[in-house]
């Protein structure tokens, strides 16, 4: 037992982590192909990466919409929670069932509705069809994240503000949001990397700009190249520093 | 600031349910009173009306002669103090105590200084800048005393405050309560289950039931002359004895039908009123009383409870004539 417990732990981290080491390693291969043997190493790929135009526009799209309709969906989930939480409303179950439902959605299906949607409505698919998706898809997300941190603490301490003199809109801005800061920023973190990472709905949704996952793939079509290892590597990179960020902030206040 | 606050008719109705039935009541301004009751009785509910957390379904409250219908918590001239305190975890004591004057509006460095007075007041001023998790749970209280005062309100709504606070904490703060009242003046209405409570601190003490009052007097007065059985029963230990046309199973004792009642203190080797001879089966020290069992020889099925001096020599076996005072007939309506 002493010995298979840590050699299990060894075989389940390497499953998860090997393509990911293997994509980094690749990435500084020096040749055309990123695949072993490992023939030296150079930076020339991440040079190329960062002088790609079109892959660094990408980027930047990819952050904007991360960041905007994490926002965004951030926003409406607080408020929801906040409302079903404190208030008794007929239908309570229903309303929380259909905030959440988007969540059991394939990417695919609400990629395919909006595209029609924005047909219908005469519009040009684009970097905003995508940020309104996954508006969509990180909704539920953060509503259920929010809902589940409201207790009775909570709920005390606005009846508290309340009888303080506050107004509803000063209980949300000096009490419930300050008291949610860990779920808000979990949430917030969470929603940014599903969005970052999103291709099904970026795929279909944008035309000339286009989010980074989607460049990525064009880049493939073009074959195997450690040039898409580096971008890889990079957005890997970001994936971790978020985490990292998370683990400093959100979830280290969870502790009284 | 202070106020009075009247209840004129209030009822409260959940469904079918009646939490309160045509509460009539007048505090005075400046009166320390304490709505007392076991859980169910409605005093919570009569709190949250006066507060505002609830409209009464009929019935009106007017604090300083202003009808409160329709007037959120937020803008009544209110406060609380909550069972679990409710302060806000995520600020210091001194913008805890501030809030209140934040929001109505006061320059940063005036509410903080008359924070830092209120905290003060309470004994807390060295801790201004610490988080309520900091705190034990009787500093919490004072916290949210102080925060609840700081607004100077004119009634002071105060729901169990003590309840979480060990019994000895609970005595100290029961004096520090009364004491900042007098010294204030405010108007404090203060629900409590527990009746030595009331006793210590109130100036008038209303007791509920089953969403009624059943007695609104001062302390005295409601232990020694309660209104009914239940009222006797709830303010303190008292032995039943009932009357039929002055017949009672200890004989003669009392013109009249019902109950009498006679508190076990009120029950010794002398009085006005002779109980017969007694015999002791069971004895306890108490500190600052003997509490014994006795059976009259007259129906050994009853039992009374009495409570001798500390120095009392009795032991089991003893036989005792035992005589009463501060009697009491009620009448049996309902308990």
């Amino acid at each position: 037992m002493k010995v298979i417990a840590p050699l299990y732990m060894a075989a389940l981290y390497a499953f998860i982590f090997l393509p990911i080491v293997v994509l980094v390693i690749f990435s500084f291969q020096d040749g055309r192909l990123p695949v072993p043997p490992l023939k030296g190493v150079t930076l020339a790929w991440y040079a190329d990466v960062l002088s790609d135009r079109a892959l660094l526009a990408a980027l930047g799209n990819s952050l904007i919409v991360a960041l905007v309709s994490s926002a965004v969906a951030l926003i409406l989930g607080f408020l929801a929670a906040t409302a079903l939480a404190r208030t008794v409303l007929p239908g309570a179950a229903l309303i929380r069932g259909l905030l959440i439902a988007p969540m059991t959605v394939s990417y695919l299906i609400i990629a395919l509705g909006l595209m029609n949607l924005w047909r219908e409505l005469g519009l040009t698919v684009s970097l905003w069809a995508t940020g309104v998706g996954h508006v969509i898809i990180n909704l539920p997300l953060c509503f259920a994240i929010l809902y589940a941190a409201m207790g009775d603490q909570q709920r005390h301490a606005e009846r508290a503000a309340r009888d303080l003199g506050a107004s509803e809109v000063r209980v949300l801005w000096h009490v419930t949001a300050p008291m949610l800061m860990p779920s808000l920023l979990a949430a917030f973190f969470l929603s940014v990397t599903f969005s970052w990472d999103e291709f099904i709905i970026a795929f279909l949704l944008t035309r000339f700009d286009v989010t980074l996952p989607v460049e990525i793939w064009s880049l493939l079509k073009s074959g195997l190249n450690p040039k898409t290892n580096a971008v890889g590597s990079l957005v890997f990179l970001a994936s971790i520093a978020i985490l990292i960020l998370l683990e400093l902030t959100a979830f280290r206040k969870r502790a009284p | 600031m202070t106020a009075p606050v009247s209840l004129r008719a209030v009822t409260q109705r959940y469904g079918t349910h009646t939490a309160l039935q045509g509460i009539d009541l007048e505090i005075a301004s400046g009166e320390y009173m304490v709505l007392l009751g076991p859980s169910g009785c409605g005093k919570t509910t009569l709190l949250n009306i006066i507060g505002g957390f609830a409209e009464p379904s009929t019935g009106e409250v007017l604090i300083g002669g202003r009808s409160m219908a329709g007037v959120p918590p937020k803008d009544r001239p209110t406060t609380t103090v909550f069972q679990d305190y409710a302060l806000f975890p995520h600020m210091t004591l001194a913008d805890n105590v501030a809030f209140g004057l934040r929001m109505r509006g006061v320059a940063k460095a005036t509410r903080h200084a008359s924070a830092l007075e209120m905290l003060d007041m309470v004994g807390l001023a060295e801790m201004a800048g610490r988080r309520p998790h900091a705190l034990s749970g009787g500093q919490r209280q004072r916290v949210a005393l102080a925060r609840a005062l700081a607004v100077s309100p004119d009634v002071l709504l105060l729901d169990e405050p003590l309840g979480a606070l060990d019994l000895k904490l609970r005595r100290q703060m029961q004096d520090e309560l009364k004491a900042i009242q007098r010294r204030i003046g405010t108007t404090f209405v203060h629900v409590t289950h527990d009746q030595e409570e009331a006793m210590a601190i109130a100036d008038r003490i209303v007791v509920m039931q089953s969403g009624r009052i059943a007695q609104a007097a001062p302390a005295r007065e409601v232990y020694l002359r309660p209104a009914n059985l239940f009222v006797a029963g709830f303010m303190g230990e008292v032995n039943k004895i009932p009357l039929r046309d002055g017949q009672s199973p200890l004989g003669p004792l009392h013109p009249g039908t019902g109950t009498l009642c006679i508190r076990p203190e009120a029950i010794g080797t002398e009085g006005p009123l002779s109980l017969g001879p007694a015999r002791v089966t069971d004895i306890a020290f108490f500190g600052t009383h003997i509490r014994a069992h006795m059976a009259p020889l007259a129906t050994p099925d009853l039992t009374l409870i009495v409570h001798f001096p500390q120095n009392a020599a009795i032991a089991p076996g003893d036989t005792i004539p035992l005589f009463a005072r501060d009697t009491v007939l009620l009448q049996d309506t309902r308990t």
